[in-house]
């Protein structure tokens, strides 16, 4: 049982919590990952280590309810436990030698993507993040981004904060201005990343993508969690999450994220009346 | 005067027709009558053919001579010496290729039906008040164990026996391996298993679940940690895939995926909320122990139509026979001598059909199997909807990748010795991470042997 030490909500839909687990705290570096089960009958669900004390020994997730179990997970409240969390899984997101990185996030992919600007940004790198979300209302981590970037661009759909449009326009504009990034680093959505994969392709510059397919065991076991990189089938949990963005079948990708789409409308539906009757 | 009937005695299993929809056990066991009078069929061997086939060299005729003299707890005494997993072991060994291939009264007729009994002896004890048991003197010496699979729990309890503080470090959630997350309730009842882990905690064991020892810990800090050896029975768990066009539609799994999203996380029982597709017609392709599981919790989880689509023969069919027979019974089609080419899509990018060729079998292979070859121009559209790959598995990469100077095979196998001894010392393995894809008697046989070797590696340094 792993005891949730903070809860603090973000915007309606997002959530942060800090976890006590010192053995993970301990080992975990930007980029990984851990699988949690919130109950006995529940299922595993992968989020990122999105930051981490390794004095304090907690790790910190955020998570953003889309479904039935970050449902639940966020019915939860400081001093509750999770029944299961394992990790750090994955490889540890790639930062040597980096000197000038763009880091593009995009709504809850912004969590993922946060801690490893944090690093690229104790280790000396110059680092340009371009964030985007829908609208104002779910903008998160602004003063963290702030805190570890040189340039921060801040982007919503609709314009109802920073500029309006979207993180491949503004990544575009940072190139074309003459800035010249050793990589590009971007996590979020996944049509948001095909687009900023296509953008950095014509310009023949790196880009590392952060894949979240549906996984079980995070230990590559199953095989669910493959990908299309390159031509070759790839395991997310074990060989990534982090790959070449510009040899990701992104198409294929879409494809399988959407697998389960009607099984999980009907368990958030049972989750949210059973919450509801709970509140009544 | 023993039973000369050249039949086993049945075994009692629910109705095919009702048993395929439903996950509960489908052999029923022998009661204590048919067990005597089976095991009356035994002719005492005086050169014991038997005990040869058996990996573990189970004292079959003297524990068989016990349950028909009735004194069934005297022969669970008889095989607890070579093995201990006897309820697991006497459910799922391949006995017609072990201890029951080499009976006499397999000669003519049928052979005793070894495992049968001894599932019925173990069976039998467990039904009994738990015994005390007897915490043994710990002896001040600490050891690890990767892996809760047969092998891991076998060596953790010989180790425990002796006095050692074991150890048992499991990458899932819950403790049991391909006994868990493999194998269905319907074939090995989950609670057989959670009994021989609850027997070793009571022993002492830890078992810490949710640790994925490569990535947590090492095995290097583990000794750092003053573990002073360490057992690997980590398992063959990474999935091959075919290669073929198509296999990462949607509706494609491994067996591993599939089965662990039935047994592992319950995903058939109505209050998981673990997604499985409930598909109509499903192709299984293999022909193994794993392609049989997949095949039936398909067909329990309400499909139609359900093919094993294997490129050899019946004869070669690795899975065990009683498996084959039953799947059968169960409504399984056999597509023998087939292969899959390619998996093509339906309108929704899901899985529409399967493109296969038939085989002819051709000369022997390396294997010493004939070598199946495509029979010309016999190409045919198989109409399914989920197709679940069941081709075999490679030892998990991850121990190998994070243990310096370990070494491996090429295709990913440990390297060790007899005794279970690795290229490191202090360092032992076994069971499918070391053979690859085998036997759970075989896995529980490593695990014997190397708590064996460990306790005399510590005793003599
Ligand atoms: C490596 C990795 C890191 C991730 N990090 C974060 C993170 O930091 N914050 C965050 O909010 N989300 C993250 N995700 C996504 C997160 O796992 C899903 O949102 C979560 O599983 C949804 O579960 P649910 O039951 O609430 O929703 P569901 O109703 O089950 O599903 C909603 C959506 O989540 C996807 N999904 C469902 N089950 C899984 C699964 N087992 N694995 C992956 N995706 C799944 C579905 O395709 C669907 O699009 C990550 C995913 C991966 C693979
Ligand atoms: C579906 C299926 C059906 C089968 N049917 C039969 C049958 O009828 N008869 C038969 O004899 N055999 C059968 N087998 C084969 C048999 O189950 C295996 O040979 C046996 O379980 C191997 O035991 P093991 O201890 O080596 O490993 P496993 O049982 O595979 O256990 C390994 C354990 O180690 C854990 N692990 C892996 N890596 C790590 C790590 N880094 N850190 C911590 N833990 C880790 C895994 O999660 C797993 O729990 C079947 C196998 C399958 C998959
Ligand atoms: S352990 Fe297996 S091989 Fe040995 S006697 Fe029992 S059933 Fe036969
Ligand atoms: S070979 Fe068969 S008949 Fe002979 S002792 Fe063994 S089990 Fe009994
Ligand atoms: S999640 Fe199972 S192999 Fe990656």
């Amino acid at each position: 049982m792993y005891k949730i030490l903070k809860k603090k909500v973000l915007n309606p839909t997002v959530t942060l919590m800090e976890i006590d687990a010192p053995l993970i705290a301990k080992k975990a570096e930007p980029g990984q990952f851990i699988i949690l089960r919130v109950d006995q009958q529940g299922e595993r669900i992968p989020l990122t280590v999105a930051d981490f004390d390794r004095e304090a020994g907690t790790v910190t997730i955020i998570f953003q309810i889309v479904g039935a179990t970050t449902k639940l997970l966020n019915s939860k409240n400081e001093g509750d436990y999770i029944n299961d969390f394992v990790g750090p899984l994955g490889v540890a997101s790639h930062t040597d030698g980096l000197k000038k990185v763009a880091v593009v996030g995009g709504g809850v992919g912004c969590a993922i993507a946060y801690p490893i600007a944090k690093k690229l940004h104790s280790l000396g790198a110059e680092v340009h993040s371009i964030v985007g979300f829908r609208n104002k209302d779910l903008v998160i981590l602004e003063d963290e981004f702030n805190a570890v970037s040189d340039k921060l661009v801040m982007m919503t759909d609709d314009g109802s904060y920073g500029e309006k449009g979207l993180v491949t326009n503004a990544l575009k504009t940072l190139i074309d201005s003459g800035e010249n990034y050793d990589e590009v680093i971007t996590i979020g959505p996944l049509i948001m990343m095909k687009f900023v994969c296509k953008l950095t392709k014509e310009y023949n510059l790196k880009t590392v993508v952060s894949m979240n397919p549906i996984m079980i065991d995070g230990t590559g076991m199953c095989g669910g969690c493959r990908l299309s990189v390159g031509g070759k089938t790839k395991f997310a949990c074990v060989d990534g999450p982090d790959f070449d963005g510009h040899e990701v079948d992104f198409d294929e990708a879409m494809e399988r994220g959407s697998m389960y789409k009607e099984f999980e409308h009907h368990a958030y539906e049972s989750t949210c009346n059973l919450l509801n009757k709970e509140v009544k | 005067m023993p039973n000369m009937s050249p039949k086993k005695n049945e075994m009692p299993t629910q109705e095919p027709n009702v048993r395929n929809k439903n996950f509960l056990e489908v052999t029923l066991g022998y009661t204590e009558e048919q067990a005597i009078d089976e095991a009356q069929r035994c002719l005492n061997c005086k050169h014991k053919p038997c005990i040869s086939g058996c990996p573990v060299q189970i004292h079959i005729p003297d524990f068989i001579s016990q349950v028909a003299q009735g004194n069934f707890e005297k022969a669970y005494d008889i095989i607890s010496v070579s093995s201990s997993l006897p309820a697991v072991c006497g459910r799922v060994c391949p006995q017609e290729s072990q201890c029951e291939q080499k009976c006499v009264r397999g000669i003519k007729g049928e052979p005793v039906g070894i495992g049968r009994l001894e599932r019925f002896v173990a069976d039998r004890h467990n039904q009994q008040k738990d015994a005390e048991i007897a915490v043994p003197t710990p002896n001040g010496h600490k050891v690890a164990v990767i892996g809760s699979g047969p092998s891991g729990l076998t060596c953790a309890g010989d180790l425990a026996k002796k006095g050692y503080d074991v150890t048992v470090f499991e990458a899932l959630h819950l403790a049991g391996g391909v006994l868990v997350y493999g194998i269905p309730e319907f074939r090995l009842p989950k609670a057989i298993v959670q009994k021989e882990i609850d027997t070793l905690k009571k022993l002492g064991v830890k078992v810490e679940t949710n640790m994925v020892i490569g990535k947590i810990l090492s095995i290097d800090e583990l000794m750092e940690d003053g573990f002073e050896a360490v057992f690997v029975g980590s398992g063959a768990g990474l999935p091959r895939f075919m290669g073929i066009p198509g296999e990462n539609l949607k509706g494609v799994y491994s067996a591993n995926e599939f089965l662990t999203r039935v047994n592992l996380m319950k995903s058939y029982k109505d209050n998981s909320t673990t997604p499985i597709e409930h598909a109509k017609r499903v192709a299984v392709v293999g022909g193994g122990n794993v392609a049989m599981d997949a095949a039936r919790c398909a067909k329990r989880l309400g499909a139609e139509e359900v093919y094993i689509v294997y490129r050899r023969s019946e004869e070669e069919l690795p899975a065990r026979a009683e498996e084959v027979e039953h799947a059968k019974e169960e409504g399984i089609i056999f597509k023998l001598l087939t292969n899959p080419v390619e998996i093509l899509p339906d309108e929704n990018r899901l899985v529409g059909s399967m493109k296969c060729v038939e085989m002819e079998l051709g000369e022997p292979d390396e294997s010493g199997r004939r070598r199946p070859v495509v029979k010309a121009g016999s190409e045919f559209e198989l109409d399914v909807d989920c197709v679940i790959m069941s081709i075999g598995t490679s030892p998990n990469p991850l121990i190998k990748s994070t243990t310096k100077g370990l070494d491996t095979q090429k295709w990913g196998g440990i390297i060790a010795n007899d005794d279970g001894l690795t290229s490191r010392v202090g360092v032992y393995a076994g069971g499918d991470a070391v053979t690859g894809a085998a036997t759970v008697i075989l896995a529980m046989g490593a695990g014997k042997t190397a708590a064996a070797a460990m306790d005399e590696y510590i005793q003599s340094k």
